[in-house]
């Protein structure tokens, strides 16, 4: 038999050309293991916990006042919302778990507001709406602040806003925390004023009371709807303006749909119903003539929503046009967190299962191991990553401003994925300048200009936090698991380092401190720090956007994403790195 | 179609016009073409876009679409004839085919006219004088009276002698038209004057005959067939007993339950008839069949007195339902017809013809047999003929239809969708075959029969065979009757109402923004929410059964589905707490397959939408369903809803010929508001209540669609509430 002559030596001539050096393997995960499945028990039951909120959440203002407010034809914030969408549309959820234990035996679920992004004839708004079966709609801190979150994702996505008003306005008893400071009440309309004039479109739509301050919500609207009969704007009521002048006047004839859609001219539609109404909004959004400006990393993304995926479960099959699933489910996120939190575990199981067809492209990975850096993309939209794999060393911050300003400089978005104790510490480290190389880094994350998101995959600790974009570096957006933890150092370290500086004290003074107190002492702060550091605890105060369970991750990230990337792009400058 | 005639070559026609529109214009095209001759077509602006028109090699515009300014103009139709060169005009049926000034235009200006002599259409076109030439020829006829002495007393007179039950029939009448029953004396000026009054606003003409009424008859018409030589056969019978309100609604051949000497008889009867008026070309010869005459009921078989028959009337055209005899004697007819007009034999002698087998037509209606087979009208949206049928060509199943998807149909003309038609060595294989054939069928946009066509196929009488006229009435609840809608189907509906939404959604998404849409994830509509699933309500009516439904479909966070709600999830159900799990829902553009509490289910949809109502239809295991629901587009005011009990609709598309009220005009209940005219039929529309007449949006001559509000009545009570 005649021989097939090479004409190279080399086994490498001639081999199919696909790359597959940039695609991670299981990265440790392994679904059949004994410790997969305790870590995935353990995560259940963190979720189970996180789902008992939502539930609370969902239930509103309760089962009385919910039926109160259908008796009124009125429906429940995340059904107008459903019902303004498109059908089918996501509806991206923020912080549902606000205002959670925040005003003790006062329950105030949500913030009793819910706001969130979604699609209205195929672009993406921000929509605030009103629950009015918690306390009235009223406005309390957190309402307030959630309100200006919305405000201000709204204004840096640019995205249209929609304001479904049922609010009796500021919480009166409450009024010192909420109307006079710059983040308060007031602080809404000026958003709408400059949104207005950055061109950023502001619909109201009123399917409730909308009294005093909050009456300037549609009068400040570029455009508003108002449902007949239920929808009332005033400045004062008519308690108000029957203590005042003496007037006996009716909610309708004072601030009625027909007096201010006919009369004052303060409303421009009158709707018939709550889906009238909402159907009204959707019109107003379809006469926009804004098109979204293209964004350099939509452009590079091919077009999934050419082909429209046909059923409505939501399994996520790979093969979509315009990119590939991962090739590990991402519901094995479920179980790749040790069940004890000190085992350490490989970050990039956590992109494995994140990333599209599970592809990494990674930057300097043999060089400051403890952080991970490198890209990827979500539905096809390109991310440059920085996951944390261990404690900060100066090369770790080094790559880390490195390779963020590569980002800035290409536009490549920047996700973050927070699992740090925090930098180094010790004289070795110090001397080594670690101070000043963290602050590299943050200089790099503070000025990159592209969008960023966060997540907190495990503990988000010191300065840790601010070098991986915590809430102070304004990420576009930040997200928590249920395993989260946040604070300025570990329970452990704040009770040891508290109990150095107290027993030192004591000894100063002279005082005796029985072993069983001391324990107690370090036992108060521990409980006190994990409490303090737990996800619903933080979310309640809106330091985050949300906490997500692990195996949606994928598909909210790609939703905060892909909002991100609809503000126009920027070029970043960087301010003085100090070497 | 395959024929045994003995003549292969094209007949010496140069060029062949058509008069006539739909789906006998695209038959006689058809056979036109197999034989090599060129065709005209002739059509009003109404049917540009029709398929008579396009199967023709040319085609004409000859006017408006009303049928008096076009198909039933002589003049232009004789015109396209001359400056074409057609030496040979078919008029089809309806139209100008009976009209005998036509064929004699044609023949006097050398134009063969592709059926009988004027003289033949003339001498049956009487009903009198043809059941005078009948019984001149020894052909039976029923004991009547057709004299020309129109008076009252007179009539009242011969109907005494001709016994009651009787029958007072237009002269110039047919097809049930200017047709009134007398049960007894009493009733007889009423009928007498209904008849006349009918007669005379559809034929201008307000003459009448008496006839005795059959009490159990059976319709029963021979196919004849006749050459200019004086020859002429039978191409045996066919059996047109199913019909409501005197019109045929499923003709089988050969009849069933006959016997080889009552068939012959009959056919020899026919032939005479044909022969006695000096017939050519195809014709039918209509009787009546008396069951309760004979004996004990069975039909003419063996030792048994052979069953009375008489002469009905002789249609002198080509009939609708040709096709069964042509699918029992393989003949084609046109082709017979188009070699007879030219002049040639006919190509066979009756004993060279046979029955082979057994056929049906079926014929589908826009109509609604639910509400008294009120015609209805509209768009054909979806338009999807069984797999494996064949267009005007003889097969197991043939169809005949001029219909397309997106044509109009019942508005202007006839409105029938089509014939369908199956063929089977015998009478039982035949009927299953009709039968899967409608299950199959789909069609969408106005309501038809289908359903009620495929009961008759189902009911053991008619399984049976040799079903007498009263058949339809005599089983309405079976073949009318609502059906409830199972939970599984009512969950499907959900399903679609659901996703066509969504689809749509995200279709708009996709072209919003100049096709900058939306970026993935965003663009997966899959309804994803955080940290919680998703129910979204779905309210619909299923009208036939005026059952309202009320579903939910629940999506789990993990993605579980289920469908909770009225008549969902009640025993039996896979649910474990009151609703029906779904899986793999996947729904396509006309397709939806989803797997619902275990079953798996696979049908095809089509959504549109009809005044304030989207409007689902679905095709499920071989029936159709039709589901609506409200859109929100036109809100009523607040309080409006008493109102609505006074929205007076129409029952049917057609044009407004007579309006009796004005606006804020006070109405009584039961007061005449409008009549609306629709196939040539008149209905009056009432006043659903007594009150005002707030809206009025009829006018005279106006054309209207289905579901037009003539008139929006106050009720009394409800103005005083508002005022």
């Amino acid at each position: 038999p005649a021989a097939v002559q090479c004409r190279s030596a080399s086994t490498t001539c001639g081999l199919a050309p696909t790359d597959t050096s940039t695609v991670l393997p299981s990265c440790g995960v392994e679904p059949y293991s004994e410790a997969f499945r305790q870590n995935q028990a353990q995560m259940d039951g963190q979720i189970a916990k996180l789902d008992a909120d939502i539930k609370q959440v969902l239930e509103a203002g309760g089962h009385k006042a919910v039926q109160r407010h259908r008796e009124r034809g009125k429906l429940l914030p995340r059904e107008r919302i459903q019902l303004l969408l498109d059908p089918g549309s996501p509806f991206l959820e923020l912080s549902q778990l606000a205002g959670k234990g925040l005003y003790g035996s006062e329950e105030v679920p949500s913030g009793g507001i819910v706001t969130g992004i979604g699609s209205v004839h195929g672009r993406l708004v921000a929509v605030v709406a009103n629950d009015a079966t918690v306390k009235g709609g009223t406005y309390y801190p957190i309402t307030v602040k959630k309100h200006l979150r919305l405000q201000e994702v709204a204004q840096r996505c640019r995205l249209p806003c929609v304001y479904l008003v049922d609010s009796g306005g500021a919480n009166l008893p409450r009024q010192a925390d909420v109307f006079p400071d710059r983040d308060h009440f007031g602080r809404i309309f000026y958003n709408q004023a400059r949104m207005s004039a950055a061109g950023i479109p502001q619909v109201a739509v009123v399917l409730g009371s909308c009294t005093a301050g909050g009456a300037y919500v549609p009068a400040m609207a570029d455009e508003s709807v108002i449902v007949r009969g239920n929808g009332t704007i005033f400045l004062g009521g008519p308690p108000l303006v029957k203590a005042a002048t003496g007037e006996d006047v009716s909610a309708e004839e004072l601030g009625g749909a027909e007096l201010h859609c006919s009369t004052s001219g303060v409303t421009d539609h009158l709707a018939e119903s709550e889906e009238h109404a909402l159907s009204l909004a959707r019109s107003i959004l379809s006469h926009l003539n804004t098109p979204p400006p293209p964004h350099p990393a939509a452009a590079a993304a091919t077009q999934p929503w050419q082909q429209q995926p046909g059923g409505s479960s939501s399994g996520g099959g790979s093969g979509r046009a315009g990119w590939e699933e991962p090739l590990f489910p991402p519901d094995e996120l479920r179980g790749v967190i040790p069940a004890d939190p000190k085992q350490p575990f490989d970050v990039r199981a956590v992109l494995a299962r994140l990333l599209d067809g599970s592809r990494f492209h990674e930057f300097k990975a043999k060089y400051g191991s403890t952080l991970v850096t490198g890209f990827g993309s979500l539905y096809g939209m390109p991310v440059g990553v920085v996951a944390n794999n261990g404690i900060l060393f100066s090369e770790a911050a080094l790559k880390g401003a490195h390779f963020v300003q590569l980002c800035a400089q290409r536009g490549v978005p920047l996700l973050f994925l927070q699992n740090i104790t925090g930098f180094m510490v010790g004289k070795r480290y110090e001397a080594g300048g670690i101070a000043k190389d963290g602050a590299k880094m943050v200089q790099a994350v503070a000025n990159a200009d592209v969008p960023k998101l966060t997540l907190m995959i495990g503990g988000s600790f010191g300065a840790g936090n601010y070098g991986m974009c915590g809430r102070a570096f304004s990420p576009d957006f930040l997200y928590m698991w249920p395993n989260a933890r946040i604070s300025v150092m570990g329970g452990e370290q704040a009770a040891s380092v508290l109990h150095v500086v107290e027993s030192d004290k004591r000894q100063r003074e002279g005082k005796e401190w029985a072993a069983e107190a001391q324990e107690e002492f370090k036992q108060g702060i521990r409980d006190r720090y994990d409490a303090e550091g737990q996800p619903s605890f933080a979310s309640a105060r809106l330091w985050d956007d949300g906490v997500i369970a692990p195996q949606d991750t994928r598909t909210v990230l790609g939703l905060s994403l892909a909002a991100a990337l609809n503000r126009p792009p920027a070029s970043s400058r960087f301010g003085v790195f100090r070497m | 179609c395959s024929s045994v005639a003995a003549s292969s070559s094209r007949p010496a026609i140069d060029k062949l016009l058509v008069a006539n529109r739909g789906e006998i214009a695209c038959r006689v095209f058809t056979t036109a073409k197999r034989l090599g001759i060129p065709t005209v077509a002739v059509f009003s602006e109404a049917d540009r876009l029709s398929r008579h028109v396009a199967m023709a090699d040319e085609a004409y515009c000859i006017g408006p679409a009303a049928a008096r300014d076009s198909y039933l103009r002589t003049d232009r139709i004789l015109e396209v004839a001359s400056m074409t060169g057609a030496t040979a005009v078919h008029p089809g049926y309806g139209f100008l085919s009976e009209n005998s000034g036509f064929a004699g235009a044609c023949e006097e200006r050398g134009i063969a006219f592709v059926g009988p002599p004027p003289a033949a259409i003339l001498a049956m076109g009487d009903k009198s004088e043809a059941k005078a030439a009948m019984l001149a020829a020894g052909v039976p006829v029923v004991p009547g009276y057709h004299g020309e002495e129109q008076g009252e007393e007179r009539l009242q007179q011969e109907a005494a002698r001709v016994g009651y039950p009787l029958l007072v029939k237009a002269v110039m009448g047919g097809g049930g038209k200017g047709m009134k029953l007398a049960e007894k004396p009493e009733e007889f000026l009423t009928a007498l004057h209904s008849a006349r009054r009918e007669a005379l606003a559809g034929f201008g003409d307000d003459r009448v005959l008496l006839e005795r009424f059959i009490t159990r008859p059976r319709h029963i018409e021979v196919q004849v067939f006749a050459d200019s030589y004086g020859e002429a056969v039978y191409l045996f019978e066919r059996d047109c007993s199913v019909q409501r309100r005197h019109q045929k609604v499923i003709e089988e051949a050969p009849a069933p339950g006959i016997s080889q000497a009552f068939r012959q008889a009959i056919g020899e009867s026919a032939v005479a008839a044909a022969k006695a008026v000096g017939y050519r070309s195809a014709g039918t010869v209509e009787f009546i069949v008396d069951v309760d005459s004979g004996g004990n009921g069975s039909y003419g078989g063996g030792q048994q007195q052979q069953q009375d028959y008489f002469f009905m009337e002789m249609n002198t055209r080509l009939q609708v339902e040709h096709p069964v005899t042509e699918a029992i004697s393989g003949v084609d007819l046109v082709e017979w017809q188009l070699r007879v007009a030219a002049g040639e034999r006919l190509p066979l002698r009756q004993q060279d013809l046979a029955i082979k087998g057994h056929a049906f037509e079926a014929r589908l209606y826009a109509e609604k047999p639910e509400n008294n087979f009120l015609p209805a009208g509209g768009r054909v949206l979806r338009w999807q003929v069984p797999p494996g049928a064949v267009f005007f060509t003889d097969g197991p199943l043939r169809v005949d239809s001029g219909v397309q998807q997106g044509d109009l149909v019942g508005v202007n003309y006839d409105p029938m969708i089509a014939k369908l038609i199956s063929t089977g060595p015998d009478r039982a294989a035949a009927l299953s075959s009709l039968h899967s054939a409608l299950q199959q069928l789909q069609v969408s946009g106005l309501p038809t029969n289908t359903e009620f066509l495929k009961r008759i196929t189902q009911n053991e009488e008619f399984k049976q065979g040799a079903v007498d006229t009263s058949f339809i009435s005599r089983h309405e609840r079976e073949l009318l009757g609502a059906e409830p809608v199972g939970q599984s189907v009512l969950a499907l509906a959900a399903l679609v109402f659901q996703q066509a939404a969504v689809r749509q959604a995200a279709a708009a998404a996709a072209a919003a923004a100049g096709g900058a849409g939306l970026r993935a994830p965003w663009s997966v509509f899959n309804g994803f929410r955080v940290n919680h699933g998703t129910s979204c309500e779905v309210a619909f009516s299923h009208p036939r059964s005026e059952a309202q439904h009320q579903l939910c479909i629940e999506q789990a966070r993990d993605g579980t589905t289920r469908v909770v709600g009225s008549g969902v999830g009640s025993a039996g159900s896979q649910g474990s707490d009151g609703g029906l799990a779904v899986h793999g829902v996947e729904v396509g553009e006309d397709s939806v397959c989803a797997e619902i509490g275990g079953q798996r289910l696979a049908a095809n949809w089509c959504m549109h939408s009809h005044g304030e109502d989207e409007v689902l239809d679905l095709w499920v295991a071989g029936r159709q369903y039709q589901f609506r629901r409200p859109v929100i587009r036109k809100w009523l005011r607040t309080g409006a809803a008493s109102q609505l009990a006074g929205t007076v609709t129409t029952p049917m598309p057609g044009r407004i010929v007579k309006v009796f009220v004005s606006q804020g005009d006070e109405v009584e209940e039961g007061e005449a508001l409008v009549v609306v005219e629709a196939m040539k039929m008149e209905h009056t529309v009432r006043a659903p209540c007594a009150g005002t007449v707030q809206e009025l949006r009829s006018f005279a001559d106006a054309q209207i669609q289905e579901g037009h509000v003539l008139a929006v009545v106050v009720p009394a009570h409800a103005a005083a509430a508002t005022a």
